[in-house]
Formats: structure tokens, C-alpha cells, sequence
């Protein structure tokens, strides 16, 4: 297993870093969060043209870039950081792996281009309304109807479900139930039938929504009634991405608290100069390095086809999900009254903190995959 | 005379109550009945709207109330900070003045004591207060006031003395919100609320009457008026809901809580309402997760054991004890229980814990606690300083060192610009 990053990773991250400090102030991200659809094309096009995000690690011959999982997980890390508000986890993340792990070669080839180029937007649609991570919950059908399918069924908590040009969704034949029947479909944003609705959520950087698909006309992806394993796969890039993003916003919560501390006087001295403040800020440095390792370890696991990947993703998505939660508490607890205000941009990273601890399951449940694994 | 017991002076409320209870009355009308009986706050003194009962019936006598759906004096908010103050320090003017209206829900209060410069050091406040004439002139900001919007009287901390060490160049004042020279601008919170404001102040005017006991006195009044916020923050308090009941007082007070009671609308979330927990976990059907249901006993355990707490430390205070360390420790208990309810929420809410507003359970409420509880462990006082406070006062461990307080205030390194 690699324990560091190769001189180009480094660089790519340095790049990135600079990029959305420049194009991804936080001025930006208010701006976007307050729109309904939480970002805008124009942005989206540049991220693409310019540095070719979404293609990272799409394989070449799909138009992608053919990276691994390590490049996607810096990407995310550094959008965490900034709180990109952008379509890229459900696009680049999510539906492009739905794809390239269920997708036929010539589906392969029909969508990944234009994922890749960013000029499709496309997402996963598997959760439903009971709010379940995993497959087996699954209850929108999936019924044939002359050469292709209709769906029928509502999905919720689908990342930028209403703005996606290109949905793939996770639904099963009539009269099955646990893994069994399961198949992947894409959707068009705007086929007949569907209807999609913008939740209110609580971290306004990243937009759910709830599709209701009524008789909704549906092309299959893949083999008929075997999306389990291309899902698990899927879940898996996702949580580790997911760990990385969120070890991203930690460790810049971290630094932002410490510098504010740093700066704030009471008592005639910095209030960095407490022994209190002192303790804090090396048990969250301690905590976000813990999460940062979990999480590169998780996007190393996976390029090297690791045996205990299903284990080590839930572990690096468990141990995010506490962090940050825990970092974003100290954040704000660190700018005291300033950093309960709607103006302080803590919040904006506590809100994060706050729904990815839950998006892709809590650390309860993943913790539970991870002893299933282990101690099985 | 007979000996007083509890049960002696329920008997006592519950005769008052049925002979003059009548929600057809004005709420301010029925108010000032219960000031001039002294059942609105039987704990104060004869002479001011009480009857000297021990603090201990209060809780029986507030039963008495419910049982016949009585109102009782308005509660709310900064109020009763005030009132304690008044009642520990200010003149008889000053409780001739204010207690009554208080107590009947006329006046609002804010407490300006928070500054851009000086939070956890409130004794560093720069508001500069002059004294000019014949009249006290005030200059400078204040911040994070709660109900600043709806006050007409404040609570002042201001400095009158620059070259002396801090704690002892500061006065404490009653300010009328009411003048121009007070300008209040809202701010928003990040749950969305907007109930603390900045306050400024241009040649504000306070009359020379309007100091509280003497200049350069001012800290250990505002000590007082800490020392009952904290307190109040133990978990104890009830918040009161607006009932539904009809009839002209109900109205009234429903009109309170939408106007000047507004602000505190989401103190209960703040808390993290424990009280909704096993309500919510056998809704979602997760009474019988194993994780989960520890999680919840911890929660419970916790707060059951941190009432217990308050209240042991109230019983010693009515016996006439001194406070024992109990009494310091409520209101960092109640941190921790936020932020464990918090976890506890979340936990049961699930995927449901990204939504907010009407997409989200219970209207919002429950995305309500999860973004107001980091006040709780900010606001009266951080948790940093009450373990401060605890350690050093309490367990008497050696001061820190401080390079703070024994120079002039002039020279002391802060975050504004000196003047
Ligand atoms: C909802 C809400 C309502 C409020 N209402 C009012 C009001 O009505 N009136 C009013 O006057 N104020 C009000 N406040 C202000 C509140 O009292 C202050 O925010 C609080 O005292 C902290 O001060 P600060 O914000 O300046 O933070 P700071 O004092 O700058 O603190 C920043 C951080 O440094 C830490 N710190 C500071 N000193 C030490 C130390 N010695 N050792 C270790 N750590 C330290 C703090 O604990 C905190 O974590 C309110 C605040 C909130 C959040």
C-alpha cells in the first residue's frame, strides 16, 4: 500500500487548491447555495474546460482522463475544503461509477464522453423516501413495456436530482425483493412522468431532491437484475470519496479556528494562548489526521483491488463522519458568538459536517458493515 | 400564627386563584393583581410584589396555577435578570419603577453587556460612558444583544474609567432604549433566527439616577446579573408554551409570544429538547435499535441526573446553605446534553437529519436543535469559562497568571483600537 502521495498527485493538488480558493470564495458559494438549482453551468463549464475534473477518473476510452481513485478522492478533498458548489460528486462520483461498473461497452461509450466533458450532468437515484443506504430497500418497479421499461416509484435524497440532465436509477422488477431483481435504468432529467421536486435542506452547498416516477420511460444499463454488485462497487468509490471530501472540510475548519484564535484577543493575549485552547486544537489535529489517513487509505485500498475494501471504506467513512461533526462543534465553539452567525462562514461548514455525517449512512452503520467484515 | 408548610400555602394560592382568576380580564390588568397579592412571585419580598415564601414552594404554587389554567407575571427573557439586579442593587426609585412593569410583561429588556472586543472578557468592554453635565453620555457598540428589537430598557456595562485596572473602571446603568441616539441592527443567526442584535450608541443620554449603586462598581453588579443568567441555565426553567385556551388573557399573552417573546422561540431546541427523544425513536420505530437505545439511556441518565443536580442545589440554597459546587456546574451540564441530544437526534432522524423546514420531521423542529445547539455552549458564558469559573472558584485551584489585571486599563493589548 502507498502511504504517500507521487510528486504529480501533489501537484494536482496544489493546483486544485489554488483554483477554488480563486474561483470558489465563499462569497461564491452563498451566492450559489441561495439558488435553487446550487450552481450554475457557467461555473460547472469552466471547472471542465479548464481542468477537466469530471474526466478524472473516467477511463480513457471513454473520454476520461483514467485516473484512479486516489485523484478522485484529492478532487473531492479540495472541493471539501471549498465547499465547491458543483454537481461533481453526483456526476463524477456517483452516476459515472453506477456506469462504468453496470454499463454495456457501447453504453460505456454512448454516456461517459459526455460526463466526462461535463456538458451531462448526471446522478444516482437509489435512496428512497425511509431514507435506507442499502439496495435491498429498494422498492421503485421497473416493468417492461414494449422494447424498454417503466418506472414507478419515488426517490429521495437524490444529489442534484432536480437539476441532472441524466438520471441513473436503482429500481426492481415487479415481485422481487432483497438484491435479487435489482437493475440500474437512465432516465432523461426530463422524460414524461417524472416529477422533481428540490427538498429544504439543511446544508443549502448540496442540493436533494425527490423524484416520483410515474409510468416513466427507462432504458436498462446493464444486465437485467444484476445492479447489486455494480451498486456495491458504486457505494464503495462513494463513501471513500465521501471520507475524503469531509477530511477536506475538517482539516479546513481546523485551520480556520486556528487562525482565529490565533488573532482573537480576550484577557489581554490571544486566545491561542490558553492551555485549554492549546489541548483543543492538538486533539483536533490529532482527530483530522486520523480521518485524513482512513480516507487516503480507503482511495489506495481501492486502487490496489485491496481484499478488505468494504471494510476499510466503511471505517473512513465512520471516522469523517465523527470528525468533522466533532471539528465543526470546536469551529464554532473557538469563534464564540461570531460563530453562531449566519455571516461567519463556520457555518457553512458545520451545515456540511452536519449532512454528510448522515449522507451514505452515519457512523453507526458504517461502523456495523465494518465489524460484519471483521468480526464475521 | 400557624406554621407555614407547603401544603398550608398551596391552600392559600388555590383560594386566591379561584376567588380572582378570570382569563376575561386584560393580561396586564390580571398582572398587577398578582404583584399586589404577591402570588406572581411569592419568593420576592412583601414589600415588592412578593410574600418572602421560601424559593422551595415556588414549584407548588406554579402547580396551583396550571390546575386552574391561571397566567402567571411574564417570565421571558432578559426580564428577569433584570429584576434580580434591581432587586440585589438598585434603589428604591429603581424598583418602584421597574419591578411592577416587569413583572406584569410591559417592559422588554436586553442585557448590553457583550462587545465586538470583549465576550468571556466581558470586563474588558470599551463602551465608554462620560459623565457630562448633568447627565451620563454613552458612546461605543455593543453585540449579540438578544431582544435589543424589542427592548425599551437595557442593562448597561460601560466603562468610566481608563486608568485603572479593568474590573474596576467599569459602571453598570439602566438605559433607555428608547432614543435616538440607540440605534439597534438585527443579525442573523446561523439557524436563521435573527433574535441578537448590534446596538450602538451616539451621545446616548443616561440620567445620573440611572447608575446602579456606585461608579466604578459596575462589575460586581453585572457578577449578580451573571450569576442569576447562569443559574437560570441549570435546565430547570419550563419553557412555557401559549396555551389554547379562550378568553382575553390567553389572547394577550398569544400576542406576547409572537411579539415580545418571539426571540426565545427557539431556546427549547437550543436545550435539545431531550423531552422529544423516546417520542421520536418509537415514531421512526427505532426504540429497539441496540446502538441506539443506549445512546438514548445515556442521554436520559444524564439529564435526569443533571436536574437532580439543580435541584439538590436549590434545596441547599433554601436551607440557607451557601451554594455548594453543585450550583456552578448546571449550566456546562447543560452543554453536553445539547450536544448529546444532538448526536441522539440525529442518530434517530436518519437520512431525514439533511432536511430542513417543512420537508423536514416535526416541521423543522428537529433540524431546529441540530442548528441551534452550538449557542448553548457559547451564549451566558462559554463552556471554557464556566470550567474556569468551576476550577478556580470552586475548587480553588491556583489562579492563572494574568497579564491583565493589574495595569491600567489604557495599557492592556486588545482587539480595538485604543481611543
Ligand atoms: C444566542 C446568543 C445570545 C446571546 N445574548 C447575549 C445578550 O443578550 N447580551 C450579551 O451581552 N451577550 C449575549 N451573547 C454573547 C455571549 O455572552 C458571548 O458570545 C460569549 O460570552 C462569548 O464571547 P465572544 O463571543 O466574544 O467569544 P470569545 O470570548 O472571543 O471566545 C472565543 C473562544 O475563546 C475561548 N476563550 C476565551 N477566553 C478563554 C480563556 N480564558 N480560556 C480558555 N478559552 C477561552 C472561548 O471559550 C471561546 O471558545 C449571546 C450569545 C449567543 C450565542
Amino acid at each position: 500500500m502507498r502511504f504517500s502521495f507521487t510528486g504529480e498527485q501533489e501537484e494536482f493538488r496544489t493546483i486544485l487548491r489554488r483554483f477554488f480558493e480563486g474561483r470558489s470564495p465563499t462569497t461564491e458559494v452563498r451566492r450559489l447555495m441561495e439558488t435553487e438549482a446550487g450552481w450554475d453551468r457557467e461555473g460547472w463549464r469552466k471547472l471542465n474546460q479548464e481542468l477537466g475534473l469530471t474526466a478524472v477518473a473516467i477511463p480513457e476510452e471513454f473520454g476520461g482522463q483514467g485516473f484512479g481513485c486516489a485523484e478522485l478522492a484529492i478532487v473531492c478533498e479540495e472541493m471539501g475544503r471549498a465547499l465547491v458548489c458543483a454537481p461533481y460528486f453526483a456526476s463524477a462520483v456517483l452516476a459515472a461509477n453506477a456506469i462504468l461498473n453496470a454499463g454495456t461497452g457501447s453504453q460505456k461509450s454512448a454516456l461517459l464522453p459526455g460526463i466526462a466533458t461535463g456538458d451531462t450532468v448526471a446522478t444516482l437515484a437509489f435512496t428512497e423516501t425511509d431514507g435506507r443506504w442499502d439496495a435491498a430497500a429498494t422498492t421503485t418497479t421497473a416493468t417492461p413495456s414494449g422494447g424498454g421499461y417503466r418506472l414507478d416509484g419515488a426517490k429521495s435524497f437524490v444529489l442534484d436530482g432536480h437539476t441532472a440532465d441524466l438520471i441513473v436509477v436503482l429500481a426492481r422488477a415487479p415481485g422481487t425483493s432483497g438484491e435479487d431483481g435489482l437493475s440500474f435504468f437512465t432516465v432523461s432529467g426530463d422524460a414524461a412522468g417524472l416529477t422533481r421536486k428540490a427538498l429544504k435542506v439543511m446544508d443549502p452547498t448540496r442540493k436533494l431532491a425527490r423524484l416520483e416516477f410515474k409510468s416513466v420511460e427507462a432504458k436498462l444499463l446493464g444486465t437485467a437484475g444484476a445492479a447489486a454488485a455494480p451498486f456495491a462497487k458504486t457505494m464503495l468509490w462513494a463513501a471513500v470519496c465521501l471520507a475524503n471530501e469531509m477530511a477536506g472540510g475538517a482539516d479546513k475548519l481546523r485551520e480556520a479556528s486556528l487562525d482565529y484564535a490565533k488573532m482573537r484577543m480576550q484577557f489581554g493575549r490571544p486566545i491561542a494562548s490558553f492551555q485549554s485552547f492549546k489541548h483543543k486544537a492538538a486533539d483536533m489535529l490529532v482527530e483530522v489526521e486520523l480521518a485524513k489517513s482512513a480516507a487516503y487509505y480507503a482511495a489506495a485500498a481501492i486502487d490496489e483491488s485491496d481484499e478488505d475494501i468494504v471494510a476499510v471504506a466503511s471505517l473512513a467513512k465512520a471516522c469523517a463522519s465523527d470528525t468533522y461533526l466533532q471539528t465543526a462543534i470546536h469551529a464554532i465553539q473557538i469563534h464564540g458568538g461570531i460563530g453562531f452567525t449566519w455571516d461567519n462562514d463556520t457555518q457553512l461548514w458545520f451545515k456540511r459536517a452536519k449532512s454528510s455525517e448522515v449522507f451514505l449512512g452515519d457512523a453507526t452503520h458504517h461502523r456495523d458493515v465494518m465489524m460484519r467484515r471483521w468480526a464475521a | 400564627m400557624s406554621e407555614v408548610t407547603e401544603a398550608s400555602v398551596r391552600a392559600e394560592a388555590r383560594a386566591w386563584l379561584k376567588e380572582h382568576w378570570n382569563p376575561e380580564l386584560g393580561l396586564v390588568e390580571w398582572r398587577n393583581k398578582l404583584a399586589d397579592s404577591g402570588w406572581g412571585v411569592p419568593h420576592w419580598p412583601k414589600q415588592w410584589y412578593g410574600r418572602d415564601l421560601p424559593v422551595g414552594f415556588g414549584a407548588g404554587i406554579e402547580e396551583e396555577f396550571k390546575a386552574i389554567g391561571a397566567i402567571g407575571v411574564a417570565k421571558a427573557g432578559i426580564r428577569t435578570l433584570a429584576a434580580a439586579t434591581i432587586l440585589a442593587h438598585g434603589t428604591d426609585m429603581h424598583k418602584e419603577k421597574f419591578l411592577r412593569r416587569i413583572l406584569t410583561g410591559e417592559d422588554t429588556w436586553c442585557q448590553l453587556f457583550s462587545e465586538p472586543g470583549s465576550g468571556s472578557d466581558l470586563a474588558g468592554a470599551v463602551t465608554r460612558a462620560e459623565f457630562e453635565g448633568n447627565k451620563w453620555v454613552i458612546n461605543g457598540q455593543k453585540v449579540w444583544t438578544t431582544s435589543a428589537h424589542h427592548a425599551n430598557w437595557a442593562l448597561l456595562l460601560a466603562r468610566t474609567n481608563w486608568d485603572v485596572p479593568k474590573h474596576k473602571g467599569l459602571s453598570y446603568f439602566i438605559l433607555d432604549m428608547h432614543q435616538p441616539a440607540v440605534e439597534v441592527r438585527p443579525l442573523k443567526q446561523m439557524n436563521g433566527h435573527a433574535s441578537f442584535n448590534q446596538v450602538f450608541f451616539t451621545d446616548a443620554v443616561i440620567p445620573p439616577e440611572f447608575l446602579v449603586t456606585e461608579v466604578g462598581n459596575g462589575w460586581a453588579v453585572a457578577t449578580t446579573t451573571l450569576m442569576h443568567e447562569r443559574r437560570g441555565a441549570d435546565g430547570l426553567r419550563s419553557w412555557a408554551a401559549s396555551s389554547t385556551s379562550k378568553g382575553r388573557a390567553y389572547d394577550e399573552e398569544r400576542i406576547e409570544f409572537a411579539t415580545t417573546n418571539e426571540p426565545y422561540k427557539w431556546y427549547p431546541q437550543r436545550a435539545g429538547r431531550v423531552d422529544l427523544v423516546l417520542e421520536r425513536a418509537r415514531a421512526t420505530g427505532k426504540l429497539g435499535d441496540l446502538v441506539l437505545r443506549q445512546e438514548i439511556a445515556k442521554l436520559l441518565t444524564m439529564s435526569k441526573a443533571a436536574e437532580w443536580t439543580a435541584r439538590r442545589a436549590r434545596a441547599a440554597q433554601e436551607q440557607g446553605r451557601p451554594q455548594g459546587p453543585e450550583g456552578s456546574l448546571g449550566k456546562l451540564i447543560s452543554s453536553h446534553i445539547a450536544r448529546a441530544a444532538g448526536r441522539v437526534h440525529t442518530s434517530i432522524t436518519g437520512a431525514d437529519a439533511m432536511l430542513t423546514g417543512e420537508d423536514s420531521p416535526m416541521g423543522g423542529v428537529i433540524a431546529e436543535i441540530l442548528v441551534s445547539i452550538p449557542a448553548t455552549s457559547i451564549a451566558g458564558g462559554t463552556d471554557e469559562i464556566q470550567r474556569n469559573i468551576i476550577a478556580e472558584r470552586v475548587l480553588r485551584t491556583p489562579k492563572e497568571p494574568s497579564v491583565d489585571t493589574d495595569k491600567p486599563f489604557r495599557d492592556v493589548p486588545r482587539n480595538i483600537a485604543k481611543k
